[in-house]
């Protein structure tokens, strides 16, 4: 398929992207444009104008900071993954930038665009959850902190307005906390069937705080709030990954979606499976391990 | 190559070439059967390899089609002002204008042994659209951005008709009618064998095995689409079609059909070609109707199918519904097998598509003595793109049938899967069997024995893994019908002593090229380096065949090879002229002739006299010869594949943890380009196996409408497959060659399939239609487990 005709514009900081962006209507951010690309040549998007913000300075980088870990939002997936400050602090997201795609999309697709294009598929959404962490969006009002369970709306819409750009995701520090991001990959598009992230703090043998999320497996990236309550104050035993992951779906309340390749109820049964498998590896590296 | 070859049964060139026969320049040090690197490589690993959409020039328009989003309606309005009137835009056809320019139009029905006369697919739909996709109308613009726009500003009506997508509904009695021709929707009912003998056996057996299987409907997903350039020549009148082409002169005929103008003023030309697969041998209204267009505009005009329309239009593969049953008695031998299958059409009666799935059961003896068969089919028209002939043909579908009917009897009878293989195993040859094919030469016990050696004692039956995975072996012995029809082959030396060779075939991953110069080479006792070869145009070759049902080693190498013998035996004339004695003293060994008397002529020299002035006397100049070699005998290629898997039962995750191939194509011009046929078509069946079906809502749209929802298998998702040689010459051909381009493609899907379901055979699974998508293998042991 052939996009329609659209003007492409280069921002040199994030002033600028905000200023093409209010210039222009109906103007998308682009960075990798691995989501944008193929959606406009499947004819699903129809931006007049790509204001492309990969050159921006601000929006690259992984920096500590003070309690946490903050990644523009330009950042690569290979930067991401091979990040020795995420590695420490929130290796959830880590896993799953390192989980997408293949190399060539690695190299290419960045953390900003993953969230805000949000994929169902995408591998992000469910670390972002799992981790607690914050978007930072700018628009013509300023800046503005959005938590990640704010931040993916119904329907794979996220809470970036139309005249914003997702500048960056700040990470709480989880040195203390075991963490994984476990999926099945789909054999036609290579993003996540399922995928389940999951942060889970230990103490003396008994969890005292887990998020565990998904994505793949409902239009938008979600909570899986059944599953840690089921975790709450439990042992952090084999019994309790086990009934945490038999209420895997309970209490999502958005859709589970099908495609030709696996219905939603596969789905929803793999993603007791993920569960099982993404709490195994995350208690196991909290050292308090079932 | 064996000594006991019989020659060919064609007139006196083969008898001075008996002559010769000791001589052959083919021997131990012949290249023939050599791993010689593949010459093709190079440009395609480069990007410098050309295919059709690199060949527009500046004055090149972009034809795009305007397709039809429902399955089955009238089409009561197509308004095309807005769309002539964007920017760009050069014309908008519809079938108005071929009827006005008096042009047939229709792709040709080439099967005259259809049950109903049908009308062809129309390049426009007429009055009618049979399948989502269908072309209703084609814009043609200055570029392919305003083609999209003028597409989209075409305004097309339609008065809905019901749809049916599944072949068994379509021949039912309240499906809705796709032609009034066929009032019951069936466009044929073949019956092969003998129904009351399959009657009789039974009767007699002890006991009966059946199985019900979907063979999935599959979307060729060749690297390039179908696209087509063609340009007019209004001086001259005569139009030229460079497209992606398995058969230039096949095409040929049928744009001639399509077009109605003359073969003579048309040229085909296939330059590279990213895949076939059958796909590129069919006819489509892509290249038509650029044709079309570039006659009204005088311009050239390009057509390049995008991904999803390539997945609309098809041709898809495939598309059975089968009931079989084996009458077996319990000590395994097999009595008699019985099929009532049910093949798609799809909308349209594409060429031969139609009538193809007619002829599949002549396969389904397999390996087998089976005394008695009977299968019927009925290809059945739906509302769903045409099917017609994917890689394997008939061929999957009919060793599917009968490799997990053989597999679901080893279990019922608790039988080893090779013993009882083995036990019905047809040992002599020729054989025919009882659907009427004569296989030529084989031996199928000695394949599965050599299958079983590599194979090892791997962990089958549902024995857990460490990782409480349940392991299965599946095996699956296979026959394929390879090769039929004529080729031609002309070796042309050029006055420096290079050698330029043309063959109707065309190689569009095949590897000919390289293959083909290997035969010439040998037999003319030239180095490898000096023969070129050329294929895929109508105008520099002479008429040819094309590449499909494994036909090219046999009849492209073989009619390749006689031309070089022809040539050689010329030049061994004009040495024994130079010489001074007669053509039979002349030796000839490592590109040198010699006399008696030990004088010495290189075959370069004798180039230079073919074509010199006053060539001797009683001798005509010119150093070339053109052979049309017809393949009198289908040659059967055989061998024993078996897959060793890993079942996760609480994912339905399938890991194929091995793949061991045993073929037997005969003698092996190239063994690096058989296995990489063998490859090709394992991954092509384990795609079939495991991910691919095509699938329509019961509205006939189409569901898997690109990549992201129809799964292609993917480096990762294949397994190495270890390959193994197992050479029975066959006497079909001199060059004691079989096909192999598709027998992977025949051999995985069973084998995987039967892997999987003795991994699940602890739990009470006995069959998983494929795909076996990790959805089907958990659902199959969730409802085995109920």
């Amino acid at each position: 398929m052939f996009p329609p005709e659209f003007d492409y514009r280069r921002a040199d900081d994030v002033a600028a992207a905000v200023d093409l962006l209010a210039a222009h209507d109906d103007a998308a951010v682009i960075a990798g444009g691995h989501s944008l690309l193929p959606a406009m040549k499947r004819g699903d998007a129809a931006p007049s104008t790509v204001v492309d913000v990969s050159d921006v300075d601000a929006m690259a980088g992984i920096e500590r900071d003070e309690g946490g870990v903050r990644v523009g939002a330009a950042t690569r997936y290979v930067e991401a993954a091979e990040s020795e400050a995420l590695a420490t602090r929130a290796p959830v997201l880590a896993e799953a930038a390192g989980a997408v795609g293949d190399v060539q999309i690695r190299n290419r697709g960045t953390v900003g665009g993953n969230l805000a294009a949000a994929d169902r598929g995408a591998d992000l959404p469910a670390a972002a959850l799992a981790a607690d962490a914050t978007a930072h969006l700018r628009g013509p009002d300023g800046e503005r902190a959005v938590d990640a369970d704010d931040f993916f709306a119904p329907g794979g819409a996220t809470a970036v307005a139309d005249d914003e750009v997702l500048t960056a995701l700040w990470v709480p520090d989880a040195s203390d906390a075991g963490s994984a991001y476990v999926r099945r990959t789909h054999p036609a598009t290579g993003y996540a069937l399922v995928g389940v992230a999951a942060v889970v703090r230990t103490e003396a043998g008994t969890v005292t705080d887990a998020r565990l999320a998904a994505n793949g497996v409902c239009e938008r990236g979600v909570r899986l709030p059944a599953a840690e309550a089921k975790l709450a104050d439990a042992p952090a035993d084999g019994g309790t990954i086990e009934r945490a992951a038999a209420a895997a779906g309970d209490g999502v309340d958005d859709e589970f979606v099908g495609d030709p390749t696996a219905s939603g109820e596969f789905r929803a049964h793999l993603l007791g499976t993920q569960v099982e498998a993404a709490l195994e590896k995350a208690l196991s590296a909290t050292g308090g391990a079932a | 190559m064996s000594d006991d070859t019989p020659t060919a049964p064609d007139g006196g060139r083969e008898a001075g070439l008996a002559a010769t026969a000791e001589d052959d320049a083919e021997g131990a040090d012949g290249l023939v059967g050599e791993r010689v690197a593949r010459r093709e490589d190079r440009a395609l690993l480069t990007g410098n390899a050309e295919f059709t959409d690199d060949l527009a020039d500046p004055q090149t328009t972009h034809l795009a089609f305007v397709r039809s989003d429902v399955a089955h309606a009238d089409v009561r309005s197509v308004n095309t002002d807005a769309a002539a009137a964007t920017d760009g835009v050069l014309a908008v056809y519809t079938w108005d204008d071929l009827v006005a320019a008096d042009v047939p139009g229709l792709l040709p029905v080439s099967d005259g042994r259809l049950d109903c006369a049908v009308p062809g697919h129309p390049v426009l739909a007429s009055d009618r659209v049979r399948y989502q996709g269908q072309p209703v109308a084609a814009v043609v613009a200055e570029d392919r951005y305003a083609a999209r726009d003028g597409v989209e500003r075409v305004a097309v009506e339609y008065d809905e008709r019901g749809a049916v997508v599944d072949p068994r509904e379509a021949a039912s009695e309240d499906a809705p009618t796709v032609f009034d021709d066929a009032p019951d929707n069936v466009a044929l009912t073949a019956d092969l064998g003998d129904a009351a003998a399959t009657d009789e056996a039974f009767a007699d057996a002890d006991r009966v095995v059946s199985v019900d299987l979907e063979n999935n409907r599959l979307i060729p997903s060749a690297l390039e689409p179908r696209a087509a350039l063609a340009r007019y020549d209004a001086g001259d009148e005569e139009l030229t079609v460079e497209m992606t082409s398995q058969s230039p002169h096949g095409h040929r005929r049928k744009l001639s059909h399509t077009l109605g103008l003359p073969e003579r003023r048309i040229r085909v030309i296939a330059p590279d070609v990213g895949g076939g697969f059958g796909h590129k041998g069919h006819h489509h209204p892509g290249e038509a109707a650029a044709a079309f267009a570039a006659m009204q505009l005088d311009r050239p005009v390009a057509w390049t199918a995008t991904r999803s329309g390539n997945y609309l239009a098809g041709a898809h593969g495939r598309d059975h519904r089968t009931t079989a049953e084996l009458a077996v008695d319990d000590d395994g031998t097999i009595r008699g097998l019985r099929a009532d299958t049910h093949a798609a059409v799809g909308g349209y009666a594409l060429g031969g598509g139609a009538a193809m799935p007619a002829g599949y059961g002549r396969l389904l003896a397999a390996q087998y003595e089976i005394p008695a068969i009977h299968c019927r089919t009925r290809c059945v028209f739906t509302t769903t793109a045409p099917i017609h002939s994917y890689r394997g043909a008939g061929r999957p579908e009919a060793i599917y049938v009968t490799e997990r009917l053989v597999a679901t009897a080893a279990r019922e009878l608790d039988l080893d899967p090779a013993e009882l293989r083995r036990r019905n195993q047809i040992e002599s040859f020729p054989h025919e069997t009882a659907v009427g094919a004569t296989y030529d030469s084989g031996d199928y016990r000695s394949a599965l024995s050599a299958l079983e050696d590599e194979l090892g004692d791997e962990p089958r039956g549902g024995e857990r893994d460490d990782d409480g995975r349940l392991r299965g072996v599946g095996l699956a012995c296979y026959v394929e019908s390879t090769g039929g029809g004529f080729e031609s082959g002309v070796v042309r030396v050029l006055p420096d002593g290079g050698v330029r060779v043309y063959a109707g075939t065309h190689s569009h991953g095949q590897g000919h090229g390289t293959t083909y110069a290997q035969i010439v080479a040998d037999e003319l006792g030239v180095d490898y380096d000096e023969v070129a070869v050329v294929e895929g145009d109508t105008e520099r070759i002479p008429q040819g065949t094309g590449t499909f049902g494994s036909r090219s080693a046999i009849t492209g190498g073989n009619a390749v090879a006689e031309s070089a013998q022809s040539v050689r035996e010329r030049a061994r004339e004009f040495a024994a002229h130079e010489l001074d004695c007669d053509p039979e003293a002349v030796d000839y060994a490592d590109g040198t002739f010699a006399g008696p008397g030990g004088e010495t002529l290189p075959f370069a020299d004798i180039a230079d006299l073919a074509y010199g002035w006053g060539v001797p006397e009683g001798m005509e100049p010119g150093l070339e010869a053109t052979t049309f070699y017809e393949q009198d005998d289908t040659a059967y290629t055989f061998g024993a594949h078996a897959a060793c898997v890993a079942v996760d039962p609480d994912t339905g995750a399938v890991e194929i943890e091995r793949y061991v191939a045993v073929d037997d194509c005969g003698e092996r011009i190239n063994p690096t380009v058989v296995e990489g046929q063998i490859e090709g078509g394992v991954a092509q069946g384990i795609g079939q196996a495991r991910y691919e079906r095509a699938t329509y809502g019961a509205d006939g749209d189409l569901q898997t409408d690109s990549m992201l929802n129809y799964a292609v298998p993917r480096a990762g998702h294949l397994p190495d497959v270890e390959t193994s040689a197992h050479v029975t010459p066959t006497p079909t051909n001199d060059l004691n060659v079989k096909g192999i381009g598709e027998a992977g493609t025949v051999a995985a899907p069973p084998a995987t399939v039967n892997a999987v379901v003795d991994a699940l055979a602890p739990l009470g699974v006995a069959h998983v239609d494929m795909p076996l998508t990790n959805e089907r293998v958990w659902r199959a042991v969730e409802d085995a487990r109920r």
